[in-house]
C-alpha cells in the first residue's frame, strides 16, 4: 500500500508531482462529500433515509426479519433495474418490463404446473422465452430503427395479451417446492453456528475483504499511472463505512433466517454486469451510443449488434426477474409485474442515470432500488395510507433526479 | 472617441482543478475592432463568457465595467439588455426553423393579443438580413443555408437586439476565404456605423487586417495588447506574444518521398440521403505511402461528402465507385470495415461527429482502437490510461488530467483528441477533415509535425481543408473538388492559390462543354491545371 509513501515523501513539494507522490484529494470526508456531490449524493440520501425510518419505527425496520424482507421483496425489482439502467445509458428505454415479467412466470408456470415437467425445466422454459422477446424488441429497435419507447410500448400491450392468452385468463399455482426455493429459500445452517448462520457471517466477511483488496488495487494502480486518488484517511473511511454495513448487514442475516438463495442470485448478477458494464468492451460501447451516437458510429462500433444485444440482454434479466417473483408469489397470475417497469426505470433514474443517455452506473440504480425498497417498506411499517405512499415516491422520483440537475449545473457544465 | 466602453479588471476565474484566468484587464475603446488572440485553452472564451454573463457575476473575481457602470451580469439576458451580443465558438441556431424564427428566437415580434405578428417580424427580418448583406427569404430554414450564410445569420440575430458590443468568438473558423472576407467587411461596415466589436480568431492574417487593437492571452494572462496601426504589426510579432518565443516558420520541413500507392478511389458517386441530387460525381483520387494529399474545394463542393463516403459509406447513399486498397478492390461497406481496411476519418465537426462529449479523454481516445486495448472483450482499463497519457504528451493536449470531460476542454484541445484517436488505432490512410480548424498557431505547428510523423513512417495522409496556404504548405499534391467532381490535380510545387481557386470554382457548364478536350490526368500525378481530367467525361454526353 502507499499509506507509508504518503508519509515519506512530505519532503520539499517539488512541482509537479514525482511519480512517487500519490495527487490525492482533500481529506475532509465533508468537504470530498460536498465536491463528489454527484456520485455520494445518493448514499448520502440512502442513509439519511434509513435512519429517518429506524427512528421512525423505533428500529423495526432494521430488525433482521424486516432486512430479510426488503431483500427478497425488491430482488426482482433490482434485478429489472439491472437491465434497464444498461438500456438507460444506451439512450433507450423498455417500457414492457412489467409484461414480460407476467408472461415468463406464466409460461413457468404453465411447464412446471400443468405441464408437470420438473421445476429447472419451467425456469430454462420461462428465461428462453426471455430471450426470444429480447431479441424480438431488438430485433425491431437496432435493425429497423424503431424507437425502443414505441416498441416496447407495443410489448407492454403484446406480452400482457400473450400473458393472458398462456393463463387463459386465471391464476396458476402452486410451483414445485423447489421452484419456490428460488425467491424464498434460505441457505442456513451448513457450518453450523451457535444461533448466528457462521456461513453467512464468512460470506459477509469474505465480502468485504474482496472489496478492500480491489480497492486498494485500483488506488495502488491509479497512483502508478498517476492518477489523483482520495486521501488516505478519506479511503480508510470509505473501507471501514462499507465493511460495517455489510457486516451488520450479514450480522442481521445470520440472526434472522440465514442467507438468502435470491440475495446470492443478486449478488452474483451486480457482480457480474458492474464487470460488464465498467470494464468491456460491450459496455464501453453502450456508454459510447447513450453519449454521442454519431460519434459512435464514425468510431466504428457496430451500434446494431450492440442495441440488440442490449434488448436481449434485457429480456433475460427480465425473465430472471419473472422467475424470482413467481416463485415468491408461488403462483402466476395476469396481472403479474404490473408498473414493475415504472420500479425499475425510477431505481435506474435515482441512482443517477442520465435521462439523455451515456450516464449511469449498475451500483447507482442498486442503490436506487434499494432506496425506493426501503421507502416503500418504511411506510407500510407506518401503515401510511396507500395514497399518501404513492405520493411520496413520486416526490422521492422528482426531487431525485432535481437534486441531480442541479448539482450538474452547480458543477458549471452547461 | 477615446473613451473605453468597457474595462475588464483583474478577472480570475476557476473551474475545479483549473486555473482558466487569473488576473486578466481588457479595456476596449468605443467604436474599435479589438482582437484577442492566444493559444488554445488560454482562456479567450472563458473571458467572453465572464463578460456575456454566461458565468454569472460571483462565479468569478474582479469587476467589470461597461459603458460607465459597473456590471453584475447574472445572466446573458441581463448583458443582452446592457447591449452585449456575443457570438459563440459553436453556432447556436435551430436547424428547422426559418431565418426569421431564429432571429427572433426568445424575442419574438407580438402583435395583438400576445400571438406573434408573423408579417412584422418577416418584414424586421428582411431588413435586418440587408443590413448584413443576405439576401434570402426570411422563411427558409435555417439548416438549407451554408455556415457562411449562417454565420451573418446570427449577427443579424445580434444586430436584433440593439447592440453596443458584438463579440466574436472565431467567427471565421468554419468559413471559407471568401466568407470570410465578407463578414469581416461587415464588421467593418458596421465599425463605420459606430459599433464596438470583440473578435477573437485564430487567423492572425484577418486580425492583421481588420483589428485596431490586439490583446495577446497566454495561459489565462493578458500578456500585452498593442495598437495595431502606426508601425506595421506582423503576423510574426502577435505569435511571439502568443507562445512566447519566435516561430520560425508556419510548415515544418519535410523531404517527401512517397512510396507505392496505397488507396485509389474510382468513379465514387454518391447521392444526397433525402433529395434526389448527386453530392460526390464520378470523383476520384489515389494517395501513396509516405504521401500527403490535399483536397481543395468551397464549402458544399462535397469534400466532406467524398470523405465521409469513402469512410465506410457514412455519409448519403453510394451510387457507385470502387475502392482499391495497395492495387486490389475492398469493401468498405460500414465504418468498421473501412477501419479493419486501415482507413481513418477524423471530422470536422468534432462536437458533433467526433467526441462523447460527457465522457472523459482517455475513453474518447480509445473509443476507435478498444480492441487494441482487450483482451477476451474486458478492456485494460491501466493501459487505457497510459496510451491516453502518451497521447496527451505527444500532442500537447491540455487539460488537468486524462480523466477531464472532453466538453470541458477547449475547442483546440478537442481537436487533438479526436486526431489522437485516430492516430491511435493506427490506420494505413489518415482522412483529416479540417484538422487545424480552430486550432492556434502552435499547435497547428504541432500538427503538421505530426502529419510528417505519420507520413516518415509510411502512412498516406488525405488532408480537407479550406485554408489554401496551409494545403500548399503541407501537402505533395492537390486535388480540387467542386460540385461533387474532381475538377483538378496539381502538384504542389506547380500550384498557387490562384490556380487552385480557379480550379475551385469551375462551375459545371464549362467542365461539361470542355469535356471532350481533356487528358488523362488522374491518378498520373502529372499536372492538370488547366484541362479537365477525363473522369468528368462520361457526364458530358
Ligand atoms: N466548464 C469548464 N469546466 C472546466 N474547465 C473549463 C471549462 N471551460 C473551460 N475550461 C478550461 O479553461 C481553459 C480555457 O478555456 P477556453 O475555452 O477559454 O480556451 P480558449 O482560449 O477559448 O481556447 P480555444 O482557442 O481552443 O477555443 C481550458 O484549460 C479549459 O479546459
Ligand atoms: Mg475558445
Amino acid at each position: 500500500m502507499s499509506g507509508t509513501g504518503d508519509l515519506l515523501s512530505k519532503g520539499p513539494a517539488t512541482p509537479p508531482t514525482s511519480p512517487h507522490t500519490p495527487k490525492t484529494g482533500t481529506a475532509n470526508p465533508l468537504v470530498a462529500m460536498t465536491q463528489n456531490l454527484r456520485t455520494s449524493g445518493i448514499y448520502i440520501a440512502f442513509v439519511l433515509v434509513v435512519a429517518l425510518f429506524a427512528l421512525l419505527t423505533d428500529g423495526l425496520s432494521l430488525s433482521p426479519g424486516n432486512i430479510t424482507n426488503i431483500l427478497l421483496q425488491y430482488s426482482y425489482v433490482l434485478v429489472l433495474a439491472i437491465g434497464m439502467v444498461i438500456v438507460i445509458i444506451a439512450g433507450h428505454i423498455d417500457l414492457s418490463v412489467g409484461s414480460v415479467v407476467a408472461l415468463t412466470g406464466a409460461v413457468a408456470a404453465k411447464v412446471s404446473i400443468s405441464g408437470g415437467h420438473p421445476w429447472w425445466v419451467g425456469i430454462l422454459a420461462a428465461l428462453g422465452v426471455g430471450l426470444l422477446i429480447g431479441a424480438w424488441q431488438g430485433f425491431w429497435v437496432a435493425f429497423v430503427g424503431i424507437p425502443a419507447f414505441i416498441v416496447t410500448l407495443a410489448g407492454m400491450l403484446l406480452f400482457r395479451g400473450l400473458t393472458y392468452y398462456v393463463l387463459d385468463n386465471v391464476s396458476l399455482s402452486p410451483f414445485p417446492a423447489q421452484y419456490t426455493k428460488v425467491a424464498t429459500g434460505f441457505i442456513n445452517g451448513i457450518m453450523g453456528g451457535y444461533g448466528y448462520d457462521a456461513f453467512t457471517l464468512l460470506i459477509g466477511v469474505l465480502a468485504v475483504v474482496g472489496y478492500a483488496v480491489s480497492q486498494v488495487r485500483t488506488r495502488v494502480a491509479r497512483v502508478r499511472y498517476d492518477q489523483v486518488v482520495d486521501a488516505m484517511p478519506l479511503f480508510i473511511l470509505r473501507i471501514v463505512l462499507i465493511a460495517v454495513v455489510v457486516m451488520a448487514l450479514a450480522w442481521q442475516l445470520a440472526h434472522s433466517r440465514g442467507l438468502p438463495v435470491v440475495l446470492i442470485i443478486l449478488a452474483v448478477l451486480i457482480l457480474a454486469y458492474s464487470v460488464v458494464t465498467r470494464s468491456t468492451v460491450f459496455g464501453r460501447q453502450v456508454y459510447a451510443i447513450g453519449g454521442n451516437l454519431a460519434a459512435a458510429q464514425l468510431s466504428g462500433v457496430n451500434v446494431r449488434r450492440v442495441n440488440f444485444w442490449i434488448f436481449v440482454n434485457m429480456g433475460f434479466l427480465a425473465a430472471m426477474a419473472g422467475v424470482i417473483f413467481s416463485s415468491r408469489s408461488n403462483g402466476a397470475q395476469p396481472g403479474a409485474g404490473t408498473s414493475f417497469e415504472l420500479d425499475a426505470i425510477a431505481a435506474a433514474f435515482i441512482g443517477g442515470a442520465a435521462v439523455t443517455g451515456g450516464i449511469g452506473t449498475v451500483r447507482g440504480a442498486m442503490v436506487g432500488g434499494l432506496l425506493v425498497g426501503v421507502i416503500s417498506n418504511g411506510m407500510q411499517l407506518l401503515g401510511l395510507e396507500q395514497y399518501l405512499q404513492q405520493v411520496i415516491k413520486g416526490l422521492v422520483l422528482l426531487l431525485a433526479v432535481a437534486f441531480d440537475v442541479y448539482n450538474k449545473r452547480r458543477a458549471g457544465g452547461r | 472617441m477615446t473613451d473605453n466602453i468597457l474595462e475588464m479588471r483583474s478577472i480570475t476565474k476557476t473551474f475545479p482543478g483549473v486555473k482558466a484566468l487569473s488576473d486578466v484587464s481588457l479595456s476596449v475603446r468605443r467604436g474599435e475592432v479589438h482582437a484577442i488572440c492566444g493559444e488554445n485553452g488560454a482562456g479567450k472564451s472563458t473571458l467572453m463568457k465572464v463578460l456575456s454573463g454566461v458565468y454569472p457575476f460571483g462565479s468569478y473575481d474582479g469587476e467589470i465595467h461597461f459603458d460607465g457602470q459597473l456590471s453584475k451580469f447574472s445572466n446573458i439576458s441581463d448583458s443582452e439588455h446592457a447591449g452585449i451580443a456575443i457570438i459563440h465558438q459553436e453556432l447556436a441556431l435551430v436547424p428547422f426553423l426559418s431565418i426569421a424564427e431564429n432571429l427572433f428566437l426568445g424575442n419574438e415580434r407580438k402583435g395583438r393579443g400576445g400571438l406573434i405578428d408573423w408579417n412584422r417580424a418577416n418584414g424586421e427580418a428582411s431588413r435586418l438580413l440587408a443590413r448584413v448583406g443576405l439576401s434570402e427569404n426570411p422563411t427558409t430554414p435555417i439548416g438549407q443555408l451554408g455556415v457562411g450564410k449562417q454565420q451573418l445569420v446570427e449577427i443579424a440575430k445580434a444586430l436584433s437586439k440593439d447592440v453596443k458590443l458584438l463579440i466574436l468568438d472565431e467567427p471565421t473558423a468554419a468559413l471559407n476565404d471568401t466568407d470570410s472576407a465578407h463578414l469581416l467587411g461587415l464588421l467593418r461596415q458596421l465599425q463605420a456605423e459606430g459599433m464596438t466589436s470583440i473578435m477573437i480568431s485564430h487567423k492572425l492574417n484577418e486580425i492583421e487586417e481588420i483589428a485596431d487593437t490586439t490583446t495577446i492571452i497566454r495561459d489565462g494572462r493578458t500578456i500585452e495588447t498593442f495598437a495595431m496601426a502606426g508601425e506595421a504589426v506582423s503576423q510574426d510579432r502577435i505569435i511571439r506574444g502568443m507562445v512566447g518565443r519566435d516561430l520560425d516558420s508556419r510548415f515544418p520541413d519535410r523531404t517527401s518521398n512517397p512510396g507505392e500507392e496505397v488507396l485509389r478511389v474510382e468513379h465514387w458517386t454518391v447521392r444526397h440521403p433525402q433529395q434526389d441530387r448527386l453530392v460526390v460525381d464520378d470523383a476520384g483520387f489515389s494517395v501513396r505511402a509516405g504521401e500527403v494529399i490535399g483536397i481543395a474545394g468551397l464549402m458544399g463542393a462535397g469534400r466532406t461528402e467524398l470523405a465521409m463516403s469513402v469512410f465506410g459509406r457514412s455519409y448519403g447513399r453510394y451510387q457507385g465507385g470502387q475502392i482499391f486498397k495497395r492495387g486490389e478492390p475492398i469493401q468498405a461497406r460500414s465504418v468498421q470495415e473501412a477501419i479493419k481496411h486501415g482507413i481513418a476519418y477524423a471530422t470536422e465537426d468534432r462536437k458533433k461527429y467526433g467526441l462523447n462529449l460527457i465522457d472523459d479523454i482517455k475513453r474518447n481516445i480509445s473509443a476507435a482502437a478498444l480492441d487494441k486495448l482487450a483482451s477476451g472483450g474486458f478492456v485494460n482499463a491501466q493501459e487505457e490510461i497510459r496510451v491516453a497519457e502518451d497521447s496527451k504528451k505527444s500532442m500537447n493536449i491540455k487539460a488537468p488530467t486524462v480523466m477531464s470531460l472532453t466538453g470541458k476542454l477547449s475547442g483546440g484541445n478537442q481537436q487533438k483528441v479526436v486526431l489522437s484517436k485516430w492516430i491511435y488505432s493506427d490506420p494505413d490512410v489518415l482522412i483529416l477533415d479540417e484538422p487545424t480548424r480552430g486550432i492556434d498557431v502552435g499547435a497547428k505547428f504541432e500538427i503538421y509535425t505530426i502529419i510528417n510523423r505519420l507520413v516518415a513512417a509510411g502512412k498516406a495522409v488525405i488532408v480537407i481543408s479550406s485554408e489554401l496556404p496551409e494545403l500548399l504548405g503541407i501537402c505533395d499534391r492537390i486535388y480540387t473538388l467542386a460540385f461533387g467532381r474532381i475538377t483538378g490535380e496539381v502538384q504542389v510545387s506547380e500550384a498557387t492559390q490562384e490556380g487552385l481557386m480557379s480550379l475551385m470554382t469551375r462551375d459545371r457548364t464549362p467542365v461539361r462543354a470542355g469535356a471532350h478536350s481533356a487528358s488523362d490526368a488522374t491518378g498520373t500525378g502529372t499536372t492538370s491545371t488547366t484541362t479537365t481530367p477525363d473522369d468528368t467525361q462520361e457526364h458530358s454526353a
